[in-house]
C-alpha cells in the first residue's frame, strides 16, 4: 500500500549508526500528531508502542537511546518507562542491526511444515546466523514465534510482508531477490489464493444469502 | 456440512474487494442504522439468544459479557477488540482483518450500540503490518461514509474507532495485558477482580472481545438470532472459522458449523491427512494451548466447546494442528514449551521459572536423556504452574505437556529406555 513511503523514512542502506540526538523527520512529525490524536489528551502515554515503532523505522531498524529518550520527552514520562517497553516487546531492537528485518517463524505449525529448511535457507543466503546481521549490514536475521499464518506455513516475514508456503529453494529465491534490491511478490510462493485449499476451494460457491436486503444504501 | 448461504465470511479468501464497495455488495452496512436503533437491551438480548460464545479461546457467552457493562456511566466507556492473534496454529482473524475488515468495523458499531461504548480500540498485533493497513483503510472509509463518528449511520449515536498496533508479545492476547500495552506499558496482566467491565482501559468500564466474535454480530442481528442458534449443536451454536495447519494435504482456513466431526473437517476441506487417515498420529484441536488428542479420539470427536472439553482438550481458537506418524511428537510439544518460555511475561514466579523448567526437561525427554521417574517430575512441574499464576499463560504452558504425558507416556518411556540401553552398550 505505502511501500514508497516506507523506504523514504529509512535513510540508511546499511546498519544505522548510534546517534547523540534524535528527532522525528518533518514527514514523521505529522504521523506522530496523527498517532497522538487517537488517545485522550491526558493519556498520551498510550502512543508509546506506535511511536517507538515509528522511531525504529526512521532510524533504519533499531532504537538508539537518543530515540527512546526523545519518545520519553514527547510523552512526558520517565525514561525508564520507555526503556522497559522497548526491551519487553519482540519487535524493538535496542542494538544496531541491519535495516531489512528477516524473521523466520519456527513455532510448531511452521516447524511441522519444514521451517528448519527455511532457517537453513536464510542462513545460507544471508551468510549470517540467527540473531546476527548479514556481512554487508543490510539484513538482520531472527527466529520469531508464531506469525499467525499457519495455514500457509512455513512463513518468512520481511519488513511489512509475509512470504508463505515456502521451501528451501523458494525461501532462497525470495531472499536473493531482496538482496538484489527487488521486491518479490508477497504472499503464497506457490501461487495459491490466500489460505484457500491448494487446488481450489471447497466452500463459497454460492455466496449470496437469501435474506440480504435489496437496498444497499439504507444504512448510510 | 454448512450451506454456502449460511456462511458469514463470504470473502474469506479475498476473491472480492475488501473495501467498502465490496463490503456493501456482500450486505455489510446495509441496515446498520436499524440495528443500532434496536437499542441496548434488544441487541444484547439478540446476541444472548443466538448462543454466540467468544471466539478467542475461552468460549464465554458474548451476550452475557456485554450485559456486564454498567447501564449508567458518567464519562467514556470502551470497546476493545483483541486482534492480537498469536496463538500458534491460529490464523483466522488475519483473514477477517485483510479480507473482511468492514465486517469487523460494522461489528464494532453494533457492539458499541449494545453496550453504550463511546470509543473503541482495535489492538492488532504488530506483525500484521498489511492487515493493519487494510483495517485502517476500512476505518477511514467508514468515517467518510458517516458510519463512524458523531452520528453513526444517522442514528444519533456517537462512536469513535481507532486502530492500535502492538509490538510483538503473545501475552498481549490476554485481555488485561492488552490493556496495559494499550496504555503504553509492558504487557503484564492485571489481577482480576476488578474485571475490565468495571475497571478497564484508563480505569473505565471496558469490554474486550475477539475479532471473530465482533465480526459475526451484525450478521446475527440481521438474519436473526434464531438463524445462528439453529446452526451447530445446543450450547455450541453458529459458524466458526477453522484454521487447519500441519500434515494435511491441503492446509486452509474454512468457515464451518460448530460440532462438525474433526475427521469430516479434515477430509472434506483439507484433502485428508497426509498419507491417509491411518497415518494420523495426533491433532492439537484448538491452538497450542490445548492438550493434543491421539488418533483414537480424533476418529469421532466433534469440533465444539463441550465435545472437546469432554475429552480433556478444548476448542480454543479452533486452530487445528495436524501431525502424521512421521512427526516427532515429543519435539513438537517441546517446541511449544520453548514458545511459552519465550512468551512468559515474567511477572509470576511459577510461570517465569516453570516454563523454563518445562522446556529444559522437554528437551531431555526428546532425547530420552533422563530417568523414568522424571516423567512424573515433569507432570509435577506442570501442576506447580497450573492455577498458580495471574493469567492463563501458565495453564497454557502446562496443558500441552500434560496432554503429551497423558497420551504418549509409552513413547516417552521408550526413548528413556533406549537411551539407557545405548549408554550401557557404550560403557
Amino acid at each position: 500500500m505505502s511501500s514508497a513511503v516506507h523506504i523514504a523514512t529509512r535513510p540508511y542502506g546499511a546498519m544505522a549508526p548510534d546517534v547523540e540526538t534524535f528527532a522525528f523527520s518533518p514527514e514523521n512529525q505529522e504521523e506522530v500528531a496523527r498517532i497522538l490524536a487517537r488517545y485522550p489528551a491526558e493519556r498520551q502515554q498510550s502512543a508509546m508502542l506506535p511511536l517507538l515503532l515509528l522511531a525504529q523505522e526512521q532510524h533504519g531498524g533499531w532504537l538508539p537511546q537518543a530515540a527512546m529518550d526523545h519518545v520519553a520527552e514527547l510523552l512526558n514520562v520517565a525514561k525508564i518507562r520507555v526503556y522497559e517497553v522497548a526491551t519487553f516487546y519482540d519487535m524493538y531492537n535496542t542494538r544496531p542491526v541491519g535495516p531489512i528485518q528477516v524473521r523466520v517463524c519456527t513455532t510448531t505449525p511452521c516447524w511441522l511444515c519444514g521451517s528448519d529448511d527455511i532457517v537453513r535457507a536464510a542462513k545460507d543466503e544471508l551468510e549470517c546466523d540467527i540473531g546476527e546481521s548479514s556481512p554487508d549490514g543490510r539484513f538482520f536475521l531472527r527466529e520469531f514465534e508464531c506469525l499467525g499464518a499457519c495455514a500457509n506455513a512455513p512463513v518468512l516475514w520481511v519488513d511489512q510482508d509475509f512470504y508463505e508456503d515456502l521451501d528451501y529453494e523458494k525461501a532462497r529465491a525470495v531472499l536473493a531477490a531482496l538482496k538484489r534490491g527487488e521486491t518479490p511478490k508477497p504472499g503464497s510462493q506457490t501461487g495459491r489464493q490466500a489460505s484457500m485449499p491448494v487446488g481450489g476451494k471447497t466452500t463459497l460457491f454460492e455466496t449470496a444469502p437469501e435474506s440480504r436486503p435489496a437496498n444497499d444504501e439504507a444504512g448510510a | 456440512m454448512l450451506r454456502d448461504q449460511d456462511r458469514i465470511f463470504t470473502n474469506l479468501y479475498g476473491e472480492q474487494s475488501p473495501w467498502i464497495d465490496g463490503a456493501r455488495a456482500r450486505g455489510d452496512w446495509s441496515n446498520t442504522k436499524d440495528l443500532i436503533l434496536l437499542g441496548r437491551e434488544a441487541i444484547v438480548d439478540g446476541i444472548k439468544k443466538s448462543g454466540l460464545r467468544g471466539r478467542g479461546g475461552a468460549g464465554f457467552p458474548t451476550g452475557m459479557k456485554w450485559s456486564f457493562m454498567p447501564k449508567q456511566s458518567e464519562g467514556p466507556t470502551y470497546l476493545v477488540v483483541n486482534a492480537d492473534e498469536s496463538e500458534p496454529g491460529t490464523c483466522k482473524d488475519r483473514e477477517i482483518l485483510r479480507h473482511e475488515p468492514h465486517k469487523l468495523v460494522e461489528g464494532c458499531v453494533v457492539a458499541a450500540a449494545g453496550m453504550g461504548c463511546t470509543a473503541g480500540y482495535i489492538f492488532i498485533r504488530g506483525e500484521f503490518v498489511r492487515e493493519g493497513q487494510a483495517l485502517e483503510r476500512a476505518v477511514a472509509e467508514a468515517y467518510e461514509a458517516g458510519y463512524l463518528g458523531k452520528d453513526c449511520c444517522g442514528s444519533g449515536m456517537s462512536f469513535d474507532l481507532y486502530v492500535h498496533r502492538g509490538a510483538g508479545a503473545y501475552i498481549c492476547g490476554e485481555e488485561t495485558a492488552l490493556l496495559q500495552a494499550l496504555e503504553g506499558t509492558k504487557g503484564q496482566p492485571r489481577l482480576k477482580p476488578p474485571f475490565p467491565a468495571m475497571v478497564g482501559l484508563y480505569g473505565r468500564p471496558t469490554t474486550i472481545n475477539n475479532v471473530e466474535s465482533i465480526a459475526v454480530t451484525p450478521t446475527i442481528l440481521r438474519r436473526g438470532p434464531e438463524w445462528f442458534a439453529g446452526i451447530g449443536r445446543p450450547n455450541n451454536t453458529g459458524t466458526k472459522i477453522f484454521c487447519i495447519s500441519g500434515h494435511v494435504n491441503r492446509p486452509c482456513t474454512v468457515e464451518e458449523q460448530l460440532g462438525i466431526p474433526l475427521k469430516e473437517l479434515l477430509e472434506k476441506h483439507c484433502g485428508g491427512v497426509r498419507g491417509g487417515w491411518n497415518n494420523l498420529l495426533a491433532v492439537i484441536p484448538g491452538g497450542s494451548s490445548v492438550p493434543l488428542l491421539p488418533k483414537s479420539i480424533c476418529d469421532d470427536v466433534l469440533m465444539d466447546f463441550d465435545s472437546l472439553r469432554a475429552v480433556t482438550s478444548g476448542l480454543g481458537t479452533a486452530g487445528v494442528i495436524v501431525m502424521d506418524k512421521s512427526t516427532d511428537v515429543v519435539k513438537a510439544i517441546a517446541r511449544l514449551s520453548k514458545f511459552y518460555m519465550h512468551e512468559s511475561c515474567g511477572q509470576c514466579t511459577p510461570c517465569r521459572e516453570g516454563t523454563g523448567w518445562l522446556w529444559r526437561m522437554m528437551e531431555r525427554m526428546v532425547k530420552g536423556e533422563c530417568r523414568l521417574e522424571d516423567i512424573d517430575l515433569l507432570q509435577d512441574v506442570t501442576k506447580q504452574i497450573e492455577g498458580h499464576t495471574i493469567c492463563a499463560l501458565g495453564d497454557a504452558a502446562a496443558w500441552p505437556v500434560q496432554g503429551l504425558i497423558r497420551h504418549f507416556r509409552p513413547e516417552l518411556e521408550r526413548r528413556i529406555r533406549e537411551q539407557g540401553e545405548a549408554r550401557r552398550l557404550a560403557a
